[in-house]
């Protein structure tokens, strides 16, 4: 017997069915658009309501720049609005916002080869012509700092953080128990690297898994045998220029330090960033430690008692027969504020007056409550604020009577010889390149 | 007992009652299109992409520009690059001699039923809680030469000073084995799921015939873990072929470059040379091999027939 159909009951169902099929396809479409909006607008940057998009790298740093936000902000009539990128990915983030309706307006960088791509392809606004109309800009920096954020002689960047010179790091306690005296002269480093061997002592803590801390002991080599003007041939001539014999004497003397135990046996092994060197050193296993101004701060935080009266610095000694002047100094000079070139008219006067905000005497007093040492011309008479005021002069003068501050070569030279310059120090530090393998390798980035 | 493979030998009758409720037929593709719209937007445009930026010059800033074939001579003359494929191809082929068995036998061990082995499977699944980037700095503090583990344990295997990281063998061998660590619980889950599928009746059968613990284990529990196998070892090959957080953080593909393996070798170009166009090619290169190697064993091991491991019960 056929039951006849319900007609109520296969119109329902159609419509369930229909109405199931639309809201699949409503959905769908939802996530589609979601998906391919959330590409456009999902990023910070290219913000429509006319505030002055910010961009900053984040770390222990940040808030002298959140501070610094705050007081613009009450004075001007376009607001800045600040985007902190956690640091990881901040070079990533810059590099692909930049050309995009997403880029900022005025963002952190390191100088030198972080923007040099952005400068080739008019990205940026260069700032000479507002230092012409406001000199008093351009006298607020220690010269050697501004320049070397400089491109070609022209400056798009205004130094916003704290100096980060390089610097010869010694443990005070081994050196009293050793009798030693910070060494002066290349021969007295070559003596106190077999009295420390033979007190059973590294000489030198070197974290030889990060090839940037190897790259430290290359400039400031380069710089004593050959001066400034070694690495200035090689950014501006190019690759070729690597075969200075300054290059090779400073690969050579690498070699024979390692030779030496300078570094102890295993450093290939030790890191930085996992503090394994600093903890060496700070523990007395290893007498020195060339490393960047942060060691102070790193050491701080991880071993307070040492950083306050173990820890002493000075200056990389002269070579023998070296022509290079020896208070020079080689690391990060600061980092920089630059303008994006797309930013025009209002905005871009408020962009100028923003970045000069980071000349003014309250932004180095909130950079030295910060514990860092400004790089600003006047910031003598503040450095007395600063927790260990010896250190914080050190530096300063260091810096202020360096006749050339050679910026990193890994920051200073465009982005893709990064890695294979990492890569040839490595190998001559370990042993895998010869002073004139080395020289080859990098004639050939 | 559990049917999972279908057989197809069931009769019709049964195969329209299983249909769910009366008039709902198969789904229609509709229902696949939001997923099938996420793969095409999320996984196969950026593939298309890179594919196409492997043929241009490009630094992540304007547009790229068209160099043809140029990123491929570069590939096929670059001694860095013939370095990465054949280390990744060893550390693939190691990856999986090392892992499989010990996962498999924990897997099979895991299975049984008993309490210790629970909170002992409990407490050996633990790594793959962590983050890899953590469990990476870890093993990194570990592996110092003058504070970690290693600056004992280093002598006993023949790297004094507990040079682990500075040797390349000693660095190739600390990924091969924390990797490993990380990994062999994924696996063993697996396996630990293959063997508790396999019905009891067939170990009862094979004990009335007089067969042993390991007589059991080669003759049913591998055989019937077949599929389990292939399964493990697709995603284990893949893994291998593109591990790089662990690079990253223990070796930074170093000393010099000798654990520079594919993926680290694209990083390397692409984010911190900003060479895109070259690093696409080694993608390129990456994605090519990987989908060789995962189709290979696929096809190789009868996988994709699907044939039923219980034919006859």
């Amino acid at each position: 017997m056929r039951i006849p159909r319900s007609r109520s009951r296969s119109r329902s169902r159609s419509r369930s069915k229909s109405t199931l099929r639309a809201s699949t396809l409503t959905a769908a479409a939802l996530l589609v658009g979601t998906a391919l909006t959330g590409c456009g607008s999902g990023g910070p940057g290219g913000s429509d309501d006319g505030s002055l998009d910010v961009w900053v790298y984040q770390d222990a740093s940040t808030k002298v720049q959140r501070e610094v936000v705050k007081r613009f902000n009450k004075t001007s009539d376009i607001k800045v609005k600040l985007t902190q990128v956690p640091g990881e990915g901040y070079s990533d983030k810059m590099r692909t916002s930049m050309g995009t309706p997403n880029a900022p307006d005025v963002f952190f960088n390191w100088g030198g080869g972080s923007i040099s791509d952005f400068v080739k392809k008019d990205m940026l606004l260069d700032l000479d012509p507002s230092m012409a109309k406001d000199p008093e800009l351009k006298k607020a920096f220690i010269p050697t700092i501004l320049d070397a954020g400089a491109i070609d002689g022209k400056h798009y960047g205004i130094p916003m953080r704290g100096m980060q010179p390089v610097i010869l790091f010694y443990n005070k306690d081994v050196f009293e128990k050793a009798g030693a005296q910070p060494p002066k002269s290349w021969d007295d480093l070559l003596t106190l690297i077999d009295t420390f061997k033979d007190k059973g002592v590294t000489p030198f803590a070197l974290a030889g898994t990060d090839a940037w801390t190897e790259l430290m002991w290359v400039e400031y080599l380069v710089d004593r045998y050959g001066g400034a003007g070694v690495f200035q041939k090689i950014q501006s001539q190019g690759m070729a220029a690597w075969d200075d014999p300054a290059v090779l004497k400073a690969a050579q003397t690498v070699r024979d330090l390692v030779g030496r135990g300078a570094f102890g046996k295993n450093y290939k092994s030790v890191n930085y960033t996992a503090d394994g060197a600093s903890t060496l050193f700070a523990k007395g296993k290893a007498a020195m430690h060339l490393m960047g101004s942060w060691e102070y701060a790193n050491q701080k935080a991880n071993q307070p008692a040492f950083a306050k009266s173990g820890l002493g610095w000075t200056t990389f000694p002269a070579v023998p027969g070296g022509s290079g002047d020896p208070k020079s100094v080689v690391g990060n000079p600061t980092n920089y504020w630059s303008v994006n070139a797309k930013v025009k008219g209002d905005k871009q006067k408020t962009a100028i007056e923003f970045v000069k905000f980071a000349a003014k005497q309250d932004y180095s007093k909130d950079l030295i409550a910060n514990g860092d040492v400004p790089t600003t011309s006047d910031a003598t008479s503040l450095l007395a604020e600063h927790e260990n005021p010896d250190y914080a002069r050190f530096q300063y003068d260091l810096v202020k009577q360096a006749p050339d501050f050679t910026l990193s070569w890994d920051q200073a030279l465009p982005a893709k010889y990064t890695p294979p310059l990492h890569t040839a120090v490595q190998k001559l530090f370990n042993g895998q390149l010869s002073p004139t393998g080395f020289i080859d390798a990098l004639k050939g980035m | 007992m559990a049917d999972a493979a279908t057989s197809g030998r069931r009769p019709a009758r049964e195969a329209r009652q299983s249909v769910g409720r009366a008039g709902v037929g198969r789904p229609g593709v509709v229902w696949a299109l939001p997923g099938a719209l996420f793969f095409v937007f999320f996984a196969v445009a950026p593939m298309v992409l890179v594919g196409a930026l492997a043929f241009t010059d490009w630094d992540g800033i304007g547009t790229p520009s068209w160099t043809g074939m140029s990123n491929w001579s570069r590939l096929w003359d670059d001694p860095e690059t013939h370095q990465a494929i054949w280390l990744s191809l060893i550390l693939t082929v190691l990856t999986w001699v090392f892992q499989t068995p010990l996962a498999l036998l924990l897997g099979v061990w895991a299975a049984g039923r008993q309490r210790n082995r629970a909170v002992l499977s409990a407490i050996f699944f633990l790594p793959l809680l962590g983050s890899s980037v953590a469990l990476a700095l870890v093993w990194k503090s570990l592996l110092d030469p003058n504070f970690g583990l290693i600056a004992d344990i280093g002598p006993a295997l023949g790297f004094a000073d507990g040079d682990l990281l500075g040797s390349s063998k000693g660095a190739f061998g600390a990924i091969l084995f924390v990797t490993a660590w990380q990994f062999i619980p994924l696996h063993t889950l697996i396996y630990q799921g293959g063997a508790r599928a396999i019905p009891r009746s067939l170990y009862d059968a094979a004990a009335i015939d007089g067969a042993g613990t390991v007589r059991q284990f080669f003759s049913i529990t591998l055989p019937q873990l077949r599929n389990t196998i292939v399964t493990s070892s697709v995603i284990m090959v893949v893994g291998a072929l593109t591990f790089f957080d662990t690079v990253l953080i223990l070796t930074k593909g170093g000393p010099g470059t000798d654990t520079t393996i594919v993926p680290y070798l694209m990083y390397k170009n692409g984010f911190q040379a900003f060479d895109l166009g070259y690093a696409s090619a080694v993608a390129t290169i990456l994605v090519v091999v990987a989908t060789t190697v995962s189709l290979l064993l696929v096809r190789l091991t009868g996988f994709a027939a699907m044939r039923s491991t219980r034919e006859g019960m």
